[in-house]
């Protein structure tokens, strides 16, 4: 069973049926025990970081977050959801995050100029470390993701799986131990995100 | 690089697809939820769904085609029509749709952009026009295409995006069913006034319309159809492909 963490933020409709599509059993829950118990985790997320942090502590979920990591279970943040894994962001003011990638989340309006921002639409996936995650993926080569985001990753080049080019090299996926973070919204993004699903679901378990 | 999108629209009364011609002679086409799996697999890079019905019966009927829809077809969905209020901005979102789309509702009252894109950010509020030329100038109608607003569809698109709009359909009513490409000079004029992605409705006939659209007028991210997808003039696998082979990224 994998648990998809509810804190109020965003709506889960769309990635709880991916995982019933590729025969995942998923459970939308803010229960501790339910997050303990489950086989692998997912922390999704859209909006603010400041608002989505102060969310997961009001729901207090941040110990459970940092207990599912700690355990080993596969742990796998998606969009903000991988925002929050890193140690803090530059959105609007500067925020402490989970702090379980080193790294830092910042503007891409800071690196780039001339690009329509939110970067938002299909872009190449590069891998730049081959993973369990990619293992399922028909075309690794011609790999599209489906991204929506104003901010992104960067100082984080040792655990960085995949980027895709938008005037800087976008922050994809990244892995530390048991942890993934996707930019991009695999559960928007066609087959190729059903896939790296399907294999995060055949991790741990 | 990030792609240029080719998508789908799909017109929703009372449950079935149907596709106006220049908004009128409406004929059915297919089931909804079907022809979504259809463009999913032939690779539509995002879904536009357009409830066009008036009658509470047919906007339950309309829901239920959407949650059906999300739970089937992995890619992004926009959808429009009897957008009036944050409510229903809740109602569309919690159905599966990604992305939601104000037409004559932001017309009505324009304070909703701001309101909705406050509330769900603004990559989930599209502003979505239908623009013809009339007084010697690019003019917004509203109400499907039947009434003049009066208002410079260079100054709302800017104005949409200034309050909150993450992205931006403009629909040529000009151009709309007549399959003799896109208002490329019209599109031209709005993209310079905005820095949202810009989504081209109206007017594609074949594959070639696409390229052309996409060399002469680099500030559109994406090119919207219904009638040469709907009725296999087109397949979208196959113009991908084309667009593909002549330069332009697509994910095929």
């Amino acid at each position: 069973m994998t648990a998809i963490i509810d804190y109020g933020v965003g709506n889960l409709f769309s990635l709880a049926c991916s995982l019933e599509y590729i025969g995942e059993h998923a459970v939308v829950t803010s229960d501790r025990q339910t997050i303990l118990d489950a086989d692998r985790v997912i922390l999704p997320g859209v909006g603010a970081f400041g608002g989505a942090m102060e969310k997961l502590k009001a729901a207090s979920l941040v110990t459970v977050v940092r207990e599912v990591a700690l355990s080993g279970k596969p742990l796998l943040g998606i969009c903000l959801g991988m925002q929050l894994l890193f140690e803090k962001s530059r959105e609007f003011g500067e925020h402490d995050g989970l702090g379980l990638i080193p790294g830092v989340v910042a503007p891409l309006s800071d690196d780039i100029s001339g690009y329509k921002i939110p970067h938002m639409g299909w872009n190449k996936l590069d891998i730049i470390k081959d993973d369990a995650l990619f293992s399922a993926i028909a075309n690794k080569d011609d790999a599209y993701v489906y991204y929506v985001h104003s901010f992104y990753a960067k100082d984080c080049a040792e655990n960085t799986l995949a980027v895709s080019e938008y005037g800087v090299s976008v922050t994809g996926a990244v892995k530390k131990d048991n942890i993934y973070g996707t930019q991009f919204h695999p559960e928007k993004s066609g087959i190729t995100g059903l896939a790296m699903l399907k294999a995060f679901c055949n991790m741990g378990g | 690089m990030i792609t240029k999108r080719i998508i789908p629209c799909l017109d929703v009364r009372d449950g079935r697809v149907v596709k106006g011609v220049n908004f009128t002679n409406i004929q059915d086409v297919e089931d909804p939820v079907a022809m979504a799996k259809f463009y999913n697999d032939s690779r539509a890079d995002e879904l536009v769904f357009y409830d066009i019905t008036a009658s509470a019966e047919g906007r339950k009927l309309f829901t239920d085609v959407l949650e059906r829809t999300a739970s089937q077809v992995f890619i992004p969905l926009m959808v429009g029509g009897g957008v009036n209020a944050v409510v229903d901005f809740d109602r569309l979102l919690k159905c599966g749709a990604d992305k939601v789309s104000v037409n004559s509702g932001a017309i009505r009252n324009p304070a909703l952009i701001g309101e909705a894109a406050g509330k769900y950010g603004s990559q989930c509020v599209v502003l979505s026009m239908d623009v013809k030329r009339a007084d010697g100038k690019f003019t917004v109608f509203a109400k499907g295409g039947r009434e003049n607003t009066g208002i410079d569809a260079l100054g709302w698109a800017y104005r949409g995006q200034e309050s909150g709009a993450g992205e931006i359909v403009v629909n040529s009513m000009d151009a709309d069913g007549v399959r003799t490409g896109f208002d490329l000079e019209m599109l031209e004029a709005i993209s310079q006034k905005v820095t949202v992605p810009v989504i081209a409705s109206g007017g594609a006939g074949c594959k070639e319309d696409f390229l052309t659209l996409f060399n002469t007028v680099p500030g559109v991210d994406a090119g919207l159809a219904a009638s040469i997808f709907h009725y296999r003039t087109l397949s979208i696998c196959d113009l991908k492909k084309y667009l593909r082979q002549n330069g332009a990224e697509m994910r095929i």
